[in-house]
Order: structure tokens, then C-alpha cells, then sequence
């Protein structure tokens, strides 16, 4: 019963979030409504492996980034359409998160070394992309103008809305399906108590790398998105910590391994940093410490997100429990 | 071949760094060892330490050196108060809670510096910042050897610190076993904001040895905070011989990635070993914990 009202939910509110270039004539309010989106789909992603899988990631730039610069490189040097390239940015991202969680999954890393783990293999991307010559090494590439839908390049923003609208919605209907499939339940078991889990009969290994599977997927789709709307991308954009740090902080401030907890987060964080930017001005830092502050704050004293503050509506967006809260 | 004339100097250069990294790393490893805590803020906590130290001498003009009578003594001051105000209470029972906890931290010292100092790379300028000494063919700058031996100095005093004092053997009976301590009237929460604030006091000592060689600019902790979690996972969560040993071990490995593989790709080898330990020896990291 909660699934269909949740999937009503969701289909209700990407159809609202859908009407915005019909009412938002400003092309920067637009941008905003784009970016909340990207946001989202970004810490959905997160949301998949460490909502709902309970593996803490703190380099999901390694995804990122892998999906980036595929499409970058493979339209530039290789002439590949950047509409295949979104695919194959996605299964490379696929690939990498398949690697890395192989090689952590498989000796069973945990908790805050599974966190300093993946910070390490997104730094040491990093470092390769920075020094090998089909990246473009520091200077970065610079993906040629041609605004053609054609070429995932859009006129205006509105083609660009649409593009990530359809990404986010495409990852928030597989999230929805994570909480009603059988794999969810294995993987918030996983995430619950790993050993009771695999005592009931979980694989839990092959749970983990499903999750890490589909989070790095969706993150490299996230990383396709951002190379084609900024048309530009270097080593720390794409591997950098920033990335990274705010596809954690954007679900765990909505509210961690809930649906519409990304969305929450993406949405009140970008609004707050608007907000800052109008009273403030353009300062650089405020908007970053601000998200610091609201994570603190969140961790300490809403360890379930901003969504539990919803309460009965809560029950209705799927809110669940967190781990341990 | 590499040419030994080139490979010596550039050893003792690693090895003086690493004494740096060492130092750095003794404080996060405490901080492990007494609280089980990996404290994500090491290195943006290291960077308000170095403005502190330039700040100091711009304003006051108090030579790095003198300012070691006043950023540690700060520094413990700041990290006592964050563990009692904030980290010790955000647990909820999980360790990711703290990391999350510690990384907003950094993230909100970190932007304030930008706000407040802007990006600039600042240097203090000391008359011995550009004094040399020669040793072994090696051609060093006197504020690295000072900050060697000052580490080295710092090292054995903590060491002695911890077997001496009754603080010392209280902190070291807290790591060991947390109910026992409790039971025989040790107070918990003061020895752990003891703890935090010591291991943050050493990032004090530790920016003021490095200012001199160094500069400081509101993302230079990122860098640090990476390579003093190699270090610690290197020579063993908690172990302070350990700490020493892998920040010398990190140095070296740095400069002789350097000079083979070109100073792009000179860290990279620390990144390597760092998830190659991780990875191979989790439970050996662990130290006692299972």
C-alpha cells in the first residue's frame, strides 16, 4: 500500500517539478530548479549504496568523474555520439564501482575505513587523470560547442532541464523499486546487521556489489549530465573532493536510505545557498559553510534527515528507520 | 640509473618531510587510539594552526618558533572544546556519525577561512628561512632540520608523557579498556577531551615547525589530512612508534615517487600504499579492536 501511494507520490511530483519551464521564465531561477535536480540524481546515487546499503562512500567522485570524462573524451576523440556515450559513461562509472567495491567488499572493509578507502581511490583518479595525455592532464578538456540536441547540446536551458529531469526520474523509480524488491530488503538487511543478515541466508557480498553496481551507474550518469550542461571538466572537477563530499551531504541532510530524502536535501540546500548569496553576495565559502553547519546539526540532532521533520506526511514519503537511530 | 648524488639528498629531503607527516599523524593517531575517532578535521584544524602561527608573526611580528609558547597551548584549548561541545555527543552509536560529524567541521573551517583570509598562499619570512645546512651531500634548509628534530623532541615527549603522568596512564587505560577505567573513577569525558585536545596541540607544534619551510592557505590541510591517514594506517591505528615510523617511511616514498615517476605523479604512491594497506591488512590496522 505505502509503495503505490509512494510511486503516486513520486510520479506527482516529478509532473510538478515537470511543469517548471512553462511558468519559470527567468533562465537563472530555471538553472536552479536544473541544478536542485542534478543534485538529486547525484545523491540518489549516493543514497543507493550508502542509504540504503549502510557502505559510507566518501569518493563517489570516482564515479563521477569516470562518467564525465568518458563522454568527453569518447565524443572528442573517438566521435562517439554523446547519446551512446551517456550509456557507455554509465558503465564505465559501472565498472569502476564494481572494482572498487571488489576490492573492498572482498576483505571485508567497513564502516570508516570503507569511507577513507574510496576517498583514496577517487584521489588516486585524481592523480592518473592529472598526468595521463587523453584526459587532457591538468588543463582539462574543453568539449567543443555545437548546440544541437543531436549532440546532447541544447539551445537553451530547457533542453538541459528536460535531460536531467528524465536521468533523476529514471533513478528515483529504480529507488523505488530498491524499497519494494526483494534486493532492497536483502540490502537494507545488509546495512541493518551484516552478520544477521548473512546468517538468514543474504549473500551479502553480491548485495554490496549490486548496490555499488547501480550507485556508480547512476553517479556516472550524474558525470555525463555535467560534462555536456558545463561543457568543461579537469582533474579536480571530476575527481575532486567536492564532488564527492556533496553527494553525501545532499541525502544525509534530507534523510538517508528514504526515497525522497535527496531530493529534500538537494532542494534545501541549494535554496539555503541561494538564499546566503542573495544576503551575502557572492562570497566564496559561506554557502559551503553553511552546508557544514546544516550537516552537523542534522547528524547530531536529526540523525533521519530533514524528512522526519515531515512526521505523518513521513509515513506517506516512505520514510524509514535509520540504522541506528 | 639514477645517479646516488641525486638519490641521497633526496632521501634525507623525504625523510625530513616525513618527520613533519609524523608529527601531524601523532596526534590523529591518538585521537584514534584513546576515542576510536578518525578525526576528518586533522588537517583543516592543522590550517587554522598555521594562520595561527602567521597571524602571530604578521600582526606581532612573533617569530614560528616563539609562537610554540602560544598556538599549542590555543590549539588544546579549541580541541578540548570541540570534543566536550561536539564530537562526544554526536555519536549515536556509529562511528561514520563522528567521521560525518568531523567533516562538517572541516567543511565550515575550511569555508570561513576562505571567507575570512581569502585564497592567497601566504609565507612568513624568518632570517633563517633561507639558511642551509649540508649534510651527507644534502643541502637542506635549517628550518627542515629544526622541524626534524623538533618532531623527534615532540615524539619523546608525548612518549613520556603518556608512561609518566597520571593523565598519561589514565588516557593510555581508557584505550585499553573503557568500562574498567569508568569503574576505578577515571571521568571519561574529561579524559577524552584531554585526548582530543592533546592530539590537536600537537598540530599546533606541528605548525609552528612548519610555517617557516611552508606557507598556508585556506585548502593546504586537505593535502595533510590524507597523508597523516596513511601514515596512521600505515604504522598502525594508535600506535605512536608506528605514527613515527610510517611518517618517515610516507616521505620518502613521496620524494622517491617524485624523482622517478615526476612530481605530478609523486603522490601517488602514497595513495597506493595507503589502499593497498587498507585493503590487505584491515584487521592489523584495527590495532585491538576486532
Amino acid at each position: 500500500m505505502i509503495n503505490r501511494n509512494q510511486l503516486l507520490t513520486l510520479l506527482i511530483v516529478f509532473a510538478i517539478i515537470g511543469t517548471a519551464p512553462f511558468w519559470i521564465a527567468r533562465e537563472s531561477t530555471l538553472n536552479t530548479v536544473i541544478l536542485i535536480l542534478y543534485v538529486a540524481l547525484l545523491g540518489q546515487a549516493w543514497n543507493i549504496l550508502g542509504g540504503y546499503g549502510g557502505q559510507f562512500s566518501f569518493g563517489h567522485a570516482a564515479f563521477f568523474g569516470t562518467g564525465a570524462y568518458s563522454v568527453a573524451v569518447l565524443q572528442l576523440q573517438y566521435g562517439i555520439n554523446p547519446w551512446i556515450g551517456l550509456f557507455i559513461g554509465g558503465l564505465l562509472a559501472m565498472g569502476v564501482a564494481l572494482f572498487i567495491g571488489f576490492a573492498s567488499f572482498r576483505y571485508g572493509l567497513r564502516g570508516s575505513y570503507f569511507a577513507l578507502v574510496t576517498l583514496a581511490f577517487a584521489e588516486v583518479l585524481r592523480i592518473l587523470s592529472n598526468s595521463v595525455s587523453f584526459t587532457g592532464g591538468g588543463v582539462g578538456i574543453l568539449i567543443p560547442l555545437s548546440r544541437d540536441p543531436a549532440n546532447m547540446q541544447f539551445a537553451n536551458n530547457v533542453g538541459y532541464f528536460w535531460l536531467i529531469w528524465a536521468l533523476c526520474l529514471a533513478c528515483f523509480l529504480t529507488v523505488w523499486w530498491l524499497g519494494r524488491s526483494r534486493f532492497g530488503a536483502w540490502l537494507q538487511a545488509v546495512r541493518d546487521n551484516e552478520d544477521a543478515a548473512r546468517a538468514l541466508g543474504v549473500d551479502v557480498f553480491a548485495t554490496k556489489m549490486k548496490a555499488a553496481a547501480l550507485s556508480g551507474f547512476f553517479s556516472g550518469l550524474a558525470g555525463v549530465f555535467y560534462a555536456q550542461f558545463y561543457l568543461y571538466l579537469d582533474p579536480a572537477i571530476a575527481y575532486g573532493s567536492a564532488v564527492s563530499i556533496e553527494s553525501l551531504l545532499v541525502p544525509i541532510i534530507g534523510g538517508m536510505g528514504t526515497l525522497f530524502g535527496p531530493l529534500i536535501g538537494a532542494a534545501v540546500t541549494h535554496l539555503l545557498a541561494e538564499t546566503t548569496r542573495h544576503f551575502v553576495g557572492d562570497v566564496p565559502g559561506i554557502a559551503l559553510a553553511i552546508y557544514g553547519l546544516l550537516l552537523i546539526l542534522v547528524v547530531m540532532f536529526l540523525p533521519r534527515g530533514l524528512i522526519s521533520i515531515f512526521g505523518r506526511i513521513g509515513g506517506l514519503f516512505g520514510s524509514r528507520r535509520a540504522a541506528d537511530a | 640509473m639514477v645517479d646516488p648524488v641525486i638519490l641521497i639528498p633526496s632521501l634525507i629531503n623525504g625523510l625530513t618531510t616525513g618527520a613533519l607527516y609524523a608529527l601531524v599523524a601523532l596526534g590523529l593517531t591518538l585521537i584514534y587510539g584513546v576515542l576510536h575517532i578518525i578525526n576528518f578535521a586533522h588537517g583543516a584544524l592543522l590550517m587554522l594552526a598555521l594562520f595561527g602561527v602567521f597571524f602571530l608573526n604578521q600582526i606581532f611580528g612573533i617569530d614560528p618558533y616563539w609562537a610554540l609558547l602560544i598556538v599549542p597551548p590555543a590549539m588544546f584549548v579549541i580541541g578540548y572544546g570541540l570534543q566536550r561541545g561536539i564530537i562526544g555527543k554526536a555519536s549515536h552509536g556509529r562511528d561514520e556519525n563522528i567521521l560525518l560529524v568531523t567533516l562538517g567541521l572541516s567543511i565550515i573551517i575550511e569555508n570561513m577561512s576562505l571567507y575570512f583570509f581569502r585564497s592567497d598562499t601566504r609565507t612568513v619570512d624568518t632570517p633563517y628561512s633561507f639558511e642551509v645546512v649540508e649534510f651527507a651531500g644534502a643541502f637542506l634548509p635549517l628550518p627542515k632540520v629544526i622541524a626534524f628534530f623538533g618532531a623527534l623532541i615532540t615524539a619523546g615527549l608525548l612518549w613520556a608523557f603518556m608512561s609518566r603522568t597520571d593523565l598519561g596512564r589514565a588516557i593510555r587505560a581508557l584505550a585499553k579498556e573503557r568500562k574498567g577505567a569508568r569503574l576505578v573513577g577515571i571521568n571519561v569525558d574529561h579524559v577524552f577531551a584531554m585526548s582530543f585536545g592533546i592530539g590537536i596541540a600537537c598540530l599546533g607544534v606541528a605548525a609552528c615547525l612548519l610555517m617557516p619551510s611552508y606557507y598556508v592557505n585556506p585548502q593546504v590541510g586537505y593535502g595533510f589530512v590524507l597523508i597523516a591517514f596513511t601514515t596512521v594506517v600505515l604504522g598502525g591505528m594508535g600506535s605512536f612508534v608506528g605514527a613515527m615510523i610510517g611518517g618517515l617511511i610516507i616521505g620518502v616514498v613521496e620524494a622517491m615517487g617524485g624523482l622517478f615517476l615526476g612530481d605530478s605523479l609523486g603522490q601517488f604512491g602514497i595513495f597506493a600504499i595507503f589502499i593497498l594497506i587498507l585493503l590487505f591488512r584491515p584487521t592489523g590496522l584495527l590495532g585491538h579492536k576486532a
